[in-house]
């Protein structure tokens, strides 16, 4: 290997030493460029279009194949649309709860310096190397029975693990860095000039943040936002850990897919497949528009 | 002149901005509850496991199978990722194309789409009926139900780490440096691998290490590709459900711990790596 890349650049040189002159007239607009080019814009549209469009194909053809009734029927399904409603409850409840955080953390972490900085990033981060089994995990090992919150929470009655709270809190797990991410890198950017000199003006911290630092990160903030619930409606892993697929009650719109696949119902698990993939879509096109106005 | 005044005061620069400890409470308060209490607890609960009891979970035959399967999959899943996100993220850079905005946009669909979806509708596509399964079945490979459907299953959710994390840092690489080195006679191959990648490098490891840890920790899509036969196709956090339903709290903490101390150890190697490179990656 090592030395088959040695000979290529040996004769790299020696061409290039005879092509020099030929080189300098026109660097950029050689024929061996365009057929590179329209090479990898092939290579590149290919690997798209099966690993990521056919997939997305396959979900679509497949949920309307036994025809249009059978679809309505398993969209319009009693525990499907309950599984949708506890789907964006979570969704709206995981990204409301980001969204605080992660405003007052990017806004801590980009406008003070103070020792720690660099791991109050990392711990924010955690969820994001983590896999979503364990991240379920963890609020069985907390709240569960064999949990060290376990007796006190069943003192009082409070069930979190296998009900809708667990579900809550496993999708706010996984989704919690989202929005700090995004808004991050722009409040650093953006510097706190702006915001010091508005202090020493005598302004107040709300009034500071509203009318100084919040249009800066109006964008980045809806971006944020736009992932965060990407994520929050198709948390799989970590929601299936702990939520107990009670149907109807605990059961999300990708558990139920996986529920209904299991019953070898597959026309009924692509037809709710749609609803995520319509979901998808829609997340995919707002976020193109926001990206528009970004620019 | 503001400025001048509150460097002579205090090198590290005074706070002047209010709501310090407002947000510093908030974060910490948020942070501490919904993450790392949490997550406290299985370090809790596995200072009760006995060494011995947790050294015969995570060297029983399934579990160590369960890791290499998660660990080889997610390399050649992420490798592969290296290669076509370095190209795609190419492609999106330099060159102007008709669905270049379709084909940009397109590329975060594995954020977007739900894993479960994916997983089930990839295992469609390449079971022995499915539109890809089938062509490879007749030339008597089998993909679905195997590691090469776990490492594909991977393919798919890690592409976007490469391409978002190499995008940004191509747009902002000044092409005089290439232009230098083809007029200094390198030539195209030369300057891609002397030039181009150095500079990228920094951004194309942490994009693999991205996808890496996200292949390890993968669930929703690799779960009904796999197949789950044990030994062979059982994925790490399926082994941690499994312990799970059959109630064996002890066993999938000792399996989870595992798997956290491996994805730890990967984000650390690879940021002293991204370090080492931006101070003495030039020498």
């Amino acid at each position: 290997m090592a030395q088959k890349r040695q000979r290529t650049y040996q004769q790299d040189i020696v061409g290039d030493g005879i092509l020099a002159v030929q080189k300098v007239r026109e660097p950029h607009t050689e024929a061996s460029g365009k057929g590179i080019r329209c090479g990898l814009i092939g290579i590149c549209a290919l690997f798209l279009f099966v690993m990521l469009v056919l997939p997305l194909a396959v979900v679509v053809i497949n949920a309307l194949r036994d025809g249009w009734a059978a679809y309505q029927e398993a969209v319009m399904d009693e525990y499907t649309v309950r599984a949708l409603q506890l789907t964006l409850f979570t969704a709206v409840t995981a990204v409301a709860v980001n969204t605080v955080f992660g405003v007052f953390a990017a806004f801590l972490l980009s406008k003070f310096y103070f020792r720690g900085r660099q791991i109050l990033a990392a711990l924010i981060d955690i969820p994001f190397s983590i896999s979503p089994v364990i991240a379920g995990l963890v609020f069985i090992l907390t709240f569960g029975n064999v949990g060290w919150m376990g007796d006190f929470l069943k003192a009082h009655g409070i069930r979190i693990v296998f009900a809708v709270p667990g579900v809550v809190l496993a999708t706010v797990f996984v989704t919690f860095p989202f929005v700090f991410r995004e808004l991050f890198p722009v409040l650093n950017a953006q510097g706190k000039d702006e915001e010091e000199a508005a202090a020493l003006m005598g302004a107040g911290w709300f009034t500071i943040f509203r009318k100084i630092t919040f249009p800066h990160m109006k964008w980045a903030l809806l971006y944020g936002v736009i992932l965060c619930a990407a994520r929050a409606l198709g948390e799989f892993g970590a929601v299936s850990v702990i939520s107990g697929h009670l149907r109807g009650k605990t059961n999300t719109l990708p558990l139920h897919v996986e529920i209904l696949y299991n019953e070898f119902n597959t026309t009924a698990a692509f037809a709710v497949s749609s609803i995520l993939v319509i979901l998808a879509v829609l997340i995919l096109i707002a976020r193109t528009i926001v990206e528009w106005k970004k620019a | 002149m503001e400025q001048q005044i509150v460097k002579v005061k205090n090198k590290r620069g005074v706070r002047v901005i209010p709501g310090f400890g407002l947000s510093m409470g908030i974060t910490l308060a948020m942070l501490g509850t919904l993450v790392l209490i949490p997550l406290a607890s299985i370090f809790i609960s596995a200072s009760q496991l006995s060494w011995e009891a947790f050294l015969d979970v995570v060297t029983s035959r399934q579990v160590v199978s369960g890791y290499v399967v998660s660990l080889s999959c997610a390399f050649f899943a992420a490798l592969v990722n290296a290669v076509f996100g370095l190209m795609l993220a190419w492609v999106l850079v330099r060159y102007e194309f008709p669905g270049k905005r379709l084909m940009d946009g397109i590329i975060e669909l594995p954020f977007a789409l739900p894993t479960a979806v994916a997983g089930i509708s990839l295992t469609y596509l390449y079971s022995d009926r499915g539109w890809i399964g089938a062509l490879f079945a007749q030339a008597g490979i089998q993909i679905a139900y195997t590691r090469a459907g776990i490492t594909i299953a991977m393919v798919f959710v890690g592409i976007p780490f490469v391409v978002r994390a190499v995008q940004p840092v191509l747009e902002k690489l000044d092409r005089q440096y290439e232009e230098a080195a083809e007029m200094l006679g390198a030539g195209r191959i030369c300057t891609f691998f002397r030039v181009i990648l150095p500079e990228l490098f920094p951004a194309l490891l942490a994009g693999f290490g991205l996808a890496f840890a996200r292949g390890i920790g993968e669930y929703g899509s690799v779960v009904f590709i796999a197949g789950n036969i044990p030994n062979k196709t059982q994925i790490a956090p399926l082994l941690i459900m499994t312990k799970l339903e059959q109630y064996k709290y002890a066993d999938a903490t000792a399996i989870a711990l595992v798997l956290l101390v491996i994805s730890f150890l990967l984000m650390l190697f690879i940021n002293s790596v991204q370090l080492y490179m931006q101070r003495f990656g030039r020498g």
